[in-house]
Protein backbone atom coordinates (compact mmCIF):
# COMPACT_ATOMS: atom_id res chain seq x y z
CA UNK A 1 0.00 0.00 0.00
CA UNK A 2 1.27 3.49 -1.53
CA UNK A 3 1.55 6.07 1.62
CA UNK A 4 3.39 9.79 2.06
CA UNK A 5 5.94 10.59 4.38
CA UNK A 6 4.49 14.04 6.39
CA UNK A 7 7.98 15.52 4.79
CA UNK A 8 6.56 14.72 1.23
CA UNK A 9 3.73 16.74 2.01
CA UNK A 10 2.30 19.11 -0.39
CA UNK A 11 -0.33 21.07 -1.71
CA UNK A 12 -2.79 18.77 -4.09
CA UNK A 13 -1.37 15.28 -2.61
CA UNK A 14 -4.06 12.73 -2.19
CA UNK A 15 -4.58 10.96 1.10
CA UNK A 16 -6.71 8.42 2.89
CA UNK A 17 -7.91 9.44 6.18
CA UNK A 18 -10.58 7.47 8.14
CA UNK A 19 -12.01 5.87 4.59
CA UNK A 20 -12.14 8.59 2.37
CA UNK A 21 -10.00 10.06 -0.38
CA UNK A 22 -8.73 13.62 0.81
CA UNK A 23 -6.55 15.99 -1.16
CA UNK A 24 -4.40 18.60 0.62
CA UNK A 25 -4.96 22.28 0.50
CA UNK A 26 -2.67 23.79 2.50
CA UNK A 27 0.46 22.39 4.32
CA UNK A 28 1.93 23.71 7.50
CA UNK A 29 4.87 23.22 9.25
CA UNK A 30 4.92 23.40 13.12
CA UNK A 31 8.04 22.92 15.43
CA UNK A 32 8.77 24.49 18.78
CA UNK A 33 12.64 25.36 19.08
CA UNK A 34 12.75 22.10 21.39
CA UNK A 35 10.15 20.02 21.34
CA UNK A 36 7.53 17.73 18.72
CA UNK A 37 7.28 19.01 15.36
CA UNK A 38 3.86 18.61 13.09
CA UNK A 39 2.45 18.73 10.33
CA UNK A 40 -0.68 20.85 10.82
CA UNK A 41 -2.69 20.32 7.05
CA UNK A 42 -6.10 21.35 5.56
CA UNK A 43 -7.25 18.84 3.37
CA UNK A 44 -10.34 18.24 1.24
CA UNK A 45 -12.92 15.66 1.32
CA UNK A 46 -12.95 14.99 -2.16
CA UNK A 47 -16.46 13.04 -2.18
CA UNK A 48 -18.27 15.65 -0.13
CA UNK A 49 -15.83 18.92 -0.66
CA UNK A 50 -15.99 19.99 2.59
CA UNK A 51 -12.32 21.12 4.24
CA UNK A 52 -11.04 19.96 7.63
CA UNK A 53 -8.11 20.58 9.36
CA UNK A 54 -6.20 17.54 10.59
CA UNK A 55 -2.71 17.60 12.84
CA UNK A 56 -0.02 14.87 12.20
CA UNK A 57 3.31 14.20 14.06
CA UNK A 58 5.92 14.81 11.50
CA UNK A 59 7.58 11.71 10.44
CA UNK A 60 4.67 9.93 10.25
CA UNK A 61 3.49 8.33 7.26
CA UNK A 62 -0.01 8.48 5.46
CA UNK A 63 -1.75 6.13 3.17
CA UNK A 64 -2.11 7.76 -0.16
CA UNK A 65 -5.45 7.67 -1.78
CA UNK A 66 -5.23 5.84 -5.49
CA UNK A 67 -6.75 8.94 -7.23
CA UNK A 68 -5.68 10.45 -10.65
CA UNK A 69 -7.26 12.44 -13.07
CA UNK A 70 -7.80 11.18 -16.74
CA UNK A 71 -9.45 11.96 -20.02
CA UNK A 72 -12.43 10.21 -21.00
CA UNK A 73 -14.92 10.91 -23.84
CA UNK A 74 -19.14 10.94 -22.32
CA UNK A 75 -20.69 8.57 -24.30
CA UNK A 76 -24.54 8.72 -22.95
CA UNK A 77 -26.85 8.94 -20.20
CA UNK A 78 -29.23 5.97 -19.70
CA UNK A 79 -31.52 8.44 -17.64
CA UNK A 80 -29.55 7.11 -14.10
CA UNK A 81 -26.03 6.96 -15.28
CA UNK A 82 -23.42 8.80 -17.39
CA UNK A 83 -20.78 6.53 -19.15
CA UNK A 84 -17.55 7.55 -20.61
CA UNK A 85 -15.27 5.90 -22.58
CA UNK A 86 -11.19 5.81 -22.44
CA UNK A 87 -9.91 6.52 -26.16
CA UNK A 88 -7.30 4.93 -25.98
CA UNK A 89 -8.19 1.31 -24.22
CA UNK A 90 -12.11 1.77 -25.23
CA UNK A 91 -12.58 0.84 -21.18
CA UNK A 92 -16.23 2.22 -20.22
CA UNK A 93 -17.18 3.47 -16.78
CA UNK A 94 -20.48 4.93 -15.36
CA UNK A 95 -21.00 7.86 -13.12
CA UNK A 96 -23.40 8.65 -10.91
CA UNK A 97 -24.94 12.03 -10.35
CA UNK A 98 -22.67 13.18 -6.93
CA UNK A 99 -19.63 12.57 -9.52
CA UNK A 100 -21.23 14.06 -12.19
CA UNK A 101 -21.95 17.44 -10.33
CA UNK A 102 -22.21 20.07 -12.13
CA UNK A 103 -21.28 18.72 -15.20
CA UNK A 104 -24.66 17.64 -16.06
CA UNK A 105 -25.23 20.93 -16.98
CA UNK A 106 -23.08 20.95 -19.62
CA UNK A 107 -21.87 18.18 -21.58
CA UNK A 108 -22.85 16.76 -24.97
CA UNK A 109 -22.41 13.23 -26.23
CA UNK A 110 -18.86 12.79 -27.44
CA UNK A 111 -17.45 15.36 -24.90
CA UNK A 112 -14.23 14.78 -23.79
CA UNK A 113 -14.13 15.35 -19.48
CA UNK A 114 -11.83 15.36 -16.79
CA UNK A 115 -12.44 12.53 -15.07
CA UNK A 116 -10.99 11.57 -11.49
CA UNK A 117 -10.65 8.40 -10.66
CA UNK A 118 -10.77 6.54 -7.24
CA UNK A 119 -9.71 3.62 -7.08
CA UNK A 120 -11.01 3.19 -10.68
CA UNK A 121 -14.23 4.75 -9.76
CA UNK A 122 -14.93 8.27 -10.75
CA UNK A 123 -15.42 10.24 -8.10
CA UNK A 124 -15.76 13.99 -10.13
CA UNK A 125 -16.15 15.27 -14.06
CA UNK A 126 -14.89 18.51 -14.90
CA UNK A 127 -16.55 19.76 -18.25
CA UNK A 128 -14.27 21.20 -20.92
CA UNK A 129 -13.66 24.95 -20.00
CA UNK A 130 -15.57 25.98 -23.37
CA UNK A 131 -18.72 24.08 -25.26
CA UNK A 132 -20.59 24.71 -27.81
CA UNK A 133 -24.11 24.38 -27.48
CA UNK A 134 -27.43 24.79 -29.17
CA UNK A 135 -30.29 27.43 -27.97
CA UNK A 136 -33.31 25.38 -27.67
CA UNK A 137 -35.63 28.60 -26.22
CA UNK A 138 -34.85 32.27 -25.73
CA UNK A 139 -37.61 35.49 -26.15
CA UNK A 140 -37.04 36.91 -29.59
CA UNK A 141 -34.63 40.04 -29.24
CA UNK A 142 -35.41 43.38 -30.01
CA UNK A 143 -34.61 43.97 -33.52
CA UNK A 144 -31.53 46.24 -34.71
CA UNK A 145 -29.56 45.16 -31.16
CA UNK A 146 -26.25 44.37 -31.62
CA UNK A 147 -24.22 45.69 -28.37
CA UNK A 148 -25.26 42.88 -25.92
CA UNK A 149 -26.26 45.66 -23.98
CA UNK A 150 -28.85 43.93 -21.77
CA UNK A 151 -29.22 40.50 -22.00
CA UNK A 152 -31.89 37.64 -21.49
CA UNK A 153 -31.80 34.31 -20.31
CA UNK A 154 -31.45 31.48 -22.92
CA UNK A 155 -32.47 27.42 -22.32
CA UNK A 156 -29.64 25.22 -24.06
CA UNK A 157 -29.80 22.07 -25.39
CA UNK A 158 -28.42 20.26 -22.12
CA UNK A 159 -31.13 22.14 -19.90
CA UNK A 160 -28.85 24.78 -18.77
CA UNK A 161 -29.85 28.10 -18.49
CA UNK A 162 -27.39 31.02 -19.50
CA UNK A 163 -27.74 34.84 -19.75
CA UNK A 164 -27.13 35.46 -23.61
CA UNK A 165 -27.29 39.13 -25.47
CA UNK A 166 -30.62 40.51 -26.83
CA UNK A 167 -29.66 39.68 -30.84
CA UNK A 168 -29.13 36.23 -29.94
CA UNK A 169 -31.82 34.01 -31.49
CA UNK A 170 -33.34 30.35 -30.26
CA UNK A 171 -31.54 27.53 -33.05
CA UNK A 172 -28.54 29.77 -32.70
CA UNK A 173 -25.18 27.92 -31.30
CA UNK A 174 -23.00 29.80 -28.60
CA UNK A 175 -20.04 29.14 -27.21
CA UNK A 176 -20.08 28.96 -23.07
CA UNK A 177 -17.42 29.09 -20.38
CA UNK A 178 -18.30 26.24 -17.83
CA UNK A 179 -16.53 27.66 -15.08
CA UNK A 180 -18.23 31.04 -14.77
CA UNK A 181 -21.51 29.38 -16.77
CA UNK A 182 -21.08 32.58 -18.82
CA UNK A 183 -21.82 33.24 -22.60
CA UNK A 184 -18.51 33.81 -24.74
CA UNK A 185 -19.76 34.45 -28.15
CA UNK A 186 -22.28 32.85 -31.13
CA UNK A 187 -20.24 30.00 -32.64
CA UNK A 188 -20.30 27.60 -35.91
CA UNK A 189 -20.96 24.00 -35.76
CA UNK A 190 -17.63 22.55 -35.61
CA UNK B 1 11.12 32.40 -15.51
CA UNK B 2 14.76 32.35 -15.21
CA UNK B 3 14.58 35.28 -13.20
CA UNK B 4 12.69 33.85 -10.77
CA UNK B 5 14.93 31.52 -9.76
CA UNK B 6 18.29 33.54 -9.61
CA UNK B 7 16.53 36.53 -8.70
CA UNK B 8 16.80 37.41 -4.15
CA UNK B 9 13.90 36.11 -2.49
CA UNK B 10 13.98 39.23 -0.11
CA UNK B 11 13.70 42.63 -1.50
CA UNK B 12 16.14 44.94 -1.48
CA UNK B 13 14.36 46.88 1.42
CA UNK B 14 14.65 43.55 3.29
CA UNK B 15 18.52 42.92 2.57
CA UNK B 16 19.39 46.57 3.78
CA UNK B 17 17.27 45.94 7.09
CA UNK B 18 19.27 42.18 7.75
CA UNK B 19 22.28 44.28 7.62
CA UNK B 20 20.58 47.56 10.32
CA UNK B 21 19.78 44.74 12.37
CA UNK B 22 22.99 43.16 12.60
CA UNK B 23 24.62 46.23 12.72
CA UNK B 24 22.89 47.47 15.61
CA UNK B 25 22.65 44.03 17.24
CA UNK B 26 26.99 44.13 17.32
CA UNK B 27 26.43 47.81 18.78
CA UNK B 28 24.36 46.93 21.47
CA UNK B 29 26.96 44.09 22.68
CA UNK B 30 29.56 46.49 22.16
CA UNK B 31 28.15 49.09 24.51
CA UNK B 32 27.07 45.79 26.89
CA UNK B 33 30.63 44.63 26.98
CA UNK B 34 30.18 41.13 25.06
CA UNK B 35 33.07 39.72 23.06
CA UNK B 36 32.19 38.33 19.69
CA UNK B 37 32.91 34.81 19.23
CA UNK B 38 33.13 32.32 16.45
CA UNK B 39 33.26 28.39 16.88
CA UNK B 40 32.71 25.26 14.07
CA UNK B 41 30.31 25.33 11.95
CA UNK B 42 31.28 21.92 11.45
CA UNK B 43 32.30 19.44 14.14
CA UNK B 44 33.04 15.85 15.05
CA UNK B 45 30.01 15.49 17.50
CA UNK B 46 26.55 15.79 16.41
CA UNK B 47 23.56 17.21 18.25
CA UNK B 48 21.92 14.59 20.61
CA UNK B 49 18.66 16.34 21.55
CA UNK B 50 15.80 13.82 19.79
CA UNK B 51 14.07 16.13 18.39
CA UNK B 52 17.39 17.75 16.34
CA UNK B 53 18.45 16.93 13.02
CA UNK B 54 21.51 17.39 12.28
CA UNK B 55 23.31 17.84 8.54
CA UNK B 56 26.55 15.79 7.67
CA UNK B 57 29.19 16.41 5.62
CA UNK B 58 32.46 14.45 5.33
CA UNK B 59 35.99 15.81 5.40
CA UNK B 60 39.16 14.08 3.91
CA UNK B 61 42.46 15.94 4.66
CA UNK B 62 46.07 14.76 5.33
CA UNK B 63 44.78 13.27 8.16
CA UNK B 64 41.47 12.02 7.97
CA UNK B 65 39.43 9.97 4.85
CA UNK B 66 36.32 10.92 5.32
CA UNK B 67 35.86 11.94 8.96
CA UNK B 68 32.26 12.66 9.68
CA UNK B 69 31.23 16.12 10.64
CA UNK B 70 27.90 17.44 12.02
CA UNK B 71 26.76 20.80 10.70
CA UNK B 72 26.11 22.09 14.14
CA UNK B 73 22.59 23.13 15.19
CA UNK B 74 23.40 25.86 17.53
CA UNK B 75 27.15 26.67 18.97
CA UNK B 76 26.29 26.19 22.28
CA UNK B 77 28.46 23.53 23.23
CA UNK B 78 31.35 24.94 22.08
CA UNK B 79 30.45 28.29 23.43
CA UNK B 80 30.49 26.80 26.69
CA UNK B 81 33.97 25.12 26.53
CA UNK B 82 34.77 28.96 25.87
CA UNK B 83 32.96 30.19 29.39
CA UNK B 84 34.88 27.31 30.95
CA UNK B 85 38.40 28.83 29.34
CA UNK B 86 37.50 32.06 31.03
CA UNK B 87 36.09 34.27 28.51
CA UNK B 88 33.83 36.01 29.99
CA UNK B 89 30.32 37.15 28.43
CA UNK B 90 30.46 36.54 24.69
CA UNK B 91 28.20 36.60 21.56
CA UNK B 92 28.03 34.50 18.24
CA UNK B 93 26.13 35.40 14.90
CA UNK B 94 26.23 32.08 13.21
CA UNK B 95 23.87 29.60 10.31
CA UNK B 96 23.03 26.84 11.59
CA UNK B 97 21.60 23.96 10.28
CA UNK B 98 18.56 21.75 11.17
CA UNK B 99 17.48 18.64 9.09
CA UNK B 100 13.69 17.99 8.49
CA UNK B 101 12.49 21.85 8.81
CA UNK B 102 10.98 23.99 6.02
CA UNK B 103 8.02 26.26 6.45
CA UNK B 104 6.53 29.86 6.84
CA UNK B 105 8.64 29.90 9.82
CA UNK B 106 11.44 26.99 9.21
CA UNK B 107 14.39 26.60 6.96
CA UNK B 108 17.13 23.70 7.23
CA UNK B 109 20.12 26.95 7.58
CA UNK B 110 19.04 30.27 9.60
CA UNK B 111 21.05 32.97 11.46
CA UNK B 112 21.02 32.77 15.00
CA UNK B 113 22.08 35.02 17.66
CA UNK B 114 23.53 33.20 21.08
CA UNK B 115 24.69 35.08 23.77
CA UNK B 116 25.98 33.88 27.49
CA UNK B 117 26.32 35.68 30.78
CA UNK B 118 28.52 34.65 33.15
CA UNK B 119 26.87 35.37 36.66
CA UNK B 120 23.57 36.24 35.63
CA UNK B 121 20.70 34.87 36.25
CA UNK B 122 17.78 33.29 33.37
CA UNK B 123 15.27 35.81 34.93
CA UNK B 124 17.71 38.91 34.62
CA UNK B 125 18.82 37.86 31.00
CA UNK B 126 15.12 37.63 30.26
CA UNK B 127 15.19 41.16 31.01
CA UNK B 128 18.30 41.84 28.76
CA UNK B 129 16.75 40.03 25.86
CA UNK B 130 13.91 42.45 26.02
CA UNK B 131 16.43 45.27 25.58
CA UNK B 132 18.39 43.56 22.80
CA UNK B 133 14.90 43.46 20.65
CA UNK B 134 13.93 46.62 21.52
CA UNK B 135 17.44 48.34 20.39
CA UNK B 136 17.68 45.70 17.80
CA UNK B 137 13.89 46.92 16.62
CA UNK B 138 14.22 50.70 17.35
CA UNK B 139 10.88 49.81 19.26
CA UNK B 140 11.55 51.08 22.63
CA UNK B 141 8.11 51.43 23.64
CA UNK B 142 7.94 47.01 23.42
CA UNK B 143 6.62 46.81 26.81
CA UNK B 144 7.08 43.14 28.12
CA UNK B 145 5.21 40.23 29.50
CA UNK B 146 6.28 37.52 31.33
CA UNK B 147 3.95 34.34 32.77
CA UNK B 148 5.59 30.81 33.71
CA UNK B 149 4.50 27.81 31.54
CA UNK B 150 2.20 27.32 34.57
CA UNK B 151 0.51 30.29 34.85
CA UNK B 152 0.39 30.25 31.01
CA UNK B 153 -1.57 26.91 30.27
CA UNK B 154 -3.95 27.89 33.35
CA UNK B 155 -4.82 31.15 31.87
CA UNK B 156 -5.33 30.24 27.83
CA UNK B 157 -6.47 27.06 28.51
CA UNK B 158 -7.74 26.64 32.33
CA UNK B 159 -5.59 23.48 32.85
CA UNK B 160 -2.64 22.77 34.71
CA UNK B 161 0.06 21.28 32.72
CA UNK B 162 1.89 19.65 36.24
CA UNK B 163 -0.75 17.79 37.83
CA UNK B 164 -2.75 17.18 34.07
CA UNK B 165 -3.57 13.20 32.73
CA UNK B 166 -3.53 12.53 29.73
CA UNK B 167 -6.95 12.39 28.50
CA UNK B 168 -7.37 15.70 29.94
CA UNK B 169 -4.57 17.09 27.57
CA UNK B 170 -6.28 15.09 24.86
CA UNK B 171 -9.60 16.28 25.57
CA UNK B 172 -8.13 20.24 25.74
CA UNK B 173 -6.54 18.85 22.17
CA UNK B 174 -9.69 18.07 20.53
CA UNK B 175 -10.80 21.67 21.02
CA UNK B 176 -8.48 22.81 18.63
CA UNK B 177 -11.09 24.40 15.65
CA UNK B 178 -11.84 21.79 13.28
CA UNK B 179 -9.60 19.21 14.45
CA UNK B 180 -11.83 16.56 14.33
CA UNK B 181 -10.65 13.50 16.16
CA UNK B 182 -7.21 13.46 16.89
CA UNK B 183 -5.49 9.76 16.98
CA UNK B 184 -2.37 11.11 17.33
CA UNK B 185 0.09 9.03 19.50
CA UNK B 186 1.76 11.48 21.91
CA UNK B 187 3.78 11.59 25.23
CA UNK B 188 2.85 13.91 27.91
CA UNK B 189 5.50 16.45 26.19
CA UNK B 190 3.94 15.92 23.27
CA UNK B 191 0.09 16.86 23.90
CA UNK B 192 1.86 19.72 25.94
CA UNK B 193 3.75 20.84 22.69
CA UNK B 194 0.46 20.59 20.43
CA UNK B 195 -1.63 22.44 22.98
CA UNK B 196 0.94 25.22 22.88
CA UNK B 197 1.77 25.71 19.58
CA UNK B 198 -1.90 25.04 18.26
CA UNK B 199 -4.05 26.43 20.98
CA UNK B 200 -1.87 29.48 22.43
CA UNK B 201 1.24 30.37 20.41
CA UNK B 202 -0.77 32.39 17.42
CA UNK B 203 -2.38 35.28 20.60
CA UNK B 204 1.35 34.98 22.18
CA UNK B 205 2.94 38.85 22.34
CA UNK B 206 0.40 40.65 19.96
CA UNK B 207 1.64 44.38 20.33
CA UNK B 208 4.42 43.27 23.24
CA UNK B 209 6.99 41.02 24.14
CA UNK B 210 5.85 38.10 25.78
CA UNK B 211 8.06 35.58 27.77
CA UNK B 212 7.22 32.02 28.91
CA UNK B 213 9.41 30.76 31.53
CA UNK B 214 10.12 27.43 34.12
CA UNK B 215 9.29 25.07 32.03
CA UNK B 216 8.27 21.29 32.87
CA UNK B 217 11.06 19.66 33.98
CA UNK B 218 10.93 17.40 31.45
CA UNK B 219 11.55 19.95 28.47
CA UNK B 220 14.89 21.13 30.48
CA UNK B 221 17.01 20.28 27.29
CA UNK B 222 19.97 21.57 28.68
CA UNK B 223 18.38 23.97 31.64
CA UNK B 224 19.02 23.30 35.49
CA UNK B 225 16.22 22.04 37.02
CA UNK B 226 15.32 23.52 40.35
CA UNK B 227 13.28 21.75 43.26
CA UNK B 228 10.25 23.68 43.90
CA UNK B 229 6.95 21.57 45.48
CA UNK B 230 7.64 19.94 42.11
CA UNK B 231 10.56 19.99 39.27
CA UNK B 232 10.91 23.22 37.18
CA UNK B 233 13.44 23.99 34.44
CA UNK B 234 14.89 27.55 34.25
CA UNK B 235 14.29 27.81 30.89
CA UNK B 236 12.30 30.56 29.27
CA UNK B 237 10.96 31.17 25.34
CA UNK B 238 10.01 34.62 24.18
CA UNK B 239 7.48 35.42 21.53
CA UNK B 240 6.66 38.40 19.26
CA UNK B 241 4.06 38.60 16.95
CA UNK B 242 3.01 35.04 17.91
CA UNK B 243 6.43 34.11 17.01
CA UNK B 244 8.57 32.29 19.02
CA UNK B 245 11.81 34.26 18.64
CA UNK B 246 14.45 32.97 21.75
CA UNK B 247 14.73 30.20 23.93
CA UNK B 248 17.21 30.61 27.12
CA UNK B 249 18.39 28.53 29.72
CA UNK B 250 19.91 28.66 33.48
CA UNK B 251 22.62 26.56 31.91
CA UNK B 252 23.08 23.34 33.37
CA UNK B 253 26.94 23.27 34.69
CA UNK B 254 26.39 19.56 36.48
CA UNK B 255 29.12 17.21 34.67
CA UNK B 256 27.13 14.51 36.15
CA UNK B 257 23.78 15.85 35.34
CA UNK B 258 24.60 16.51 32.16
CA UNK B 259 26.54 13.10 31.04
CA UNK B 260 22.84 11.50 32.65
CA UNK B 261 20.92 14.12 29.65
CA UNK B 262 23.30 12.82 27.05
CA UNK B 263 22.64 9.19 28.13
CA UNK B 264 18.97 9.50 27.93
CA UNK B 265 18.72 11.85 24.87
CA UNK B 266 21.10 8.72 23.08
CA UNK B 267 18.80 5.59 24.63
CA UNK B 268 15.02 8.38 22.90
CA UNK B 269 16.96 8.22 19.41
CA UNK B 270 17.59 4.66 19.94
CA UNK B 271 14.40 4.28 20.24
CA UNK B 272 13.15 6.36 18.00
CA UNK B 273 15.13 4.48 15.42
CA UNK B 274 17.44 7.80 14.70
CA UNK B 275 21.20 6.93 14.14
CA UNK B 276 23.42 6.85 17.20
CA UNK B 277 25.66 10.21 17.54
CA UNK B 278 28.80 10.97 19.40
CA UNK B 279 28.28 12.95 22.40
CA UNK B 280 31.22 15.79 22.60
CA UNK B 281 32.98 14.59 25.28
CA UNK B 282 35.56 17.16 25.05
CA UNK B 283 32.21 19.63 26.37
CA UNK B 284 31.87 16.95 29.28
CA UNK B 285 35.51 17.70 29.95
CA UNK B 286 35.29 21.27 30.59
CA UNK B 287 32.35 20.92 32.50
CA UNK B 288 34.67 18.85 34.77
CA UNK B 289 36.88 21.29 35.00
CA UNK B 290 34.49 24.09 35.80
CA UNK B 291 31.89 25.78 33.54
CA UNK B 292 31.07 29.51 35.46
CA UNK B 293 27.41 29.67 36.53
CA UNK B 294 25.74 31.58 33.52
CA UNK B 295 22.37 31.96 31.74
CA UNK B 296 22.54 31.60 27.99
CA UNK B 297 20.26 32.35 25.22
CA UNK B 298 19.56 31.95 21.34
CA UNK B 299 17.60 34.06 19.80
CA UNK B 300 16.59 33.59 15.73
CA UNK B 301 17.39 36.55 13.81
CA UNK B 302 15.53 35.61 10.51
CA UNK B 303 12.38 35.67 12.43
CA UNK B 304 13.23 39.05 13.87
CA UNK B 305 13.93 40.67 10.47
CA UNK B 306 9.84 38.95 9.70
CA UNK B 307 8.98 40.96 12.99
CA UNK B 308 11.17 43.70 11.86
CA UNK B 309 9.69 43.86 8.13
CA UNK B 310 6.13 43.18 8.60
CA UNK B 311 6.70 39.74 6.45
CA UNK B 312 4.75 36.24 6.88
CA UNK B 313 6.88 34.45 5.47
CA UNK B 314 10.63 33.33 5.99
CA UNK B 315 11.54 33.06 2.48
CA UNK B 316 10.49 37.03 2.09
CA UNK B 317 13.62 37.62 4.37
CA UNK B 318 16.07 35.38 2.74
CA UNK B 319 18.20 36.45 -0.06
CA UNK B 320 18.44 32.67 -1.48
CA UNK B 321 16.17 29.89 -0.11
CA UNK B 322 17.19 26.44 -0.34
CA UNK B 323 14.91 25.74 -3.32
CA UNK B 324 17.07 28.23 -5.14
CA UNK B 325 20.18 28.27 -3.19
Amino acid sequence: MASYNTNEFRSGLKLMLDGDPYVIVENEFVKPGKGQAFNRVRVRNLKTGRVVERTFKSGESVEAADVHDTQMQYLYNDGELWYFMDPDSYEQLSADTTAMGEAVKWIKEQDMCAVTLWNGSPLSIEPPNFVVLEITETDPGLKGDTSGGGGKPATLETGAVVRVPLFVQTGELIKVDTRSGEYVSRAKEE
Amino acid sequence: MSRDTWWPSAGADVLHARARLLARIREFFADAGVMEVETPIASRCGTTDPVLHSLQTAWSGPCARAQVLYLHTSPELPMKRLLAAGTGPIFQICKVFRDGERGRLHHPEFSLLEWYRPGLRYRALMTEVAELVCHALDRPELSVRSSSYRELFRKHLGLDPVTANLNTLRRAAEEIPGSGNLDLDLDRDGWLDLLLTHRIQARLGRGHLAFIYDYPASQAALARIRQDSYPVAERFELYLDGMELANGFQELTDPEEQRRRFSADLDTRAAAGLEPLPADQDFLAALDAGMPEAAGVALGLDRLLMVATGSAHIDEVLAFPVERA
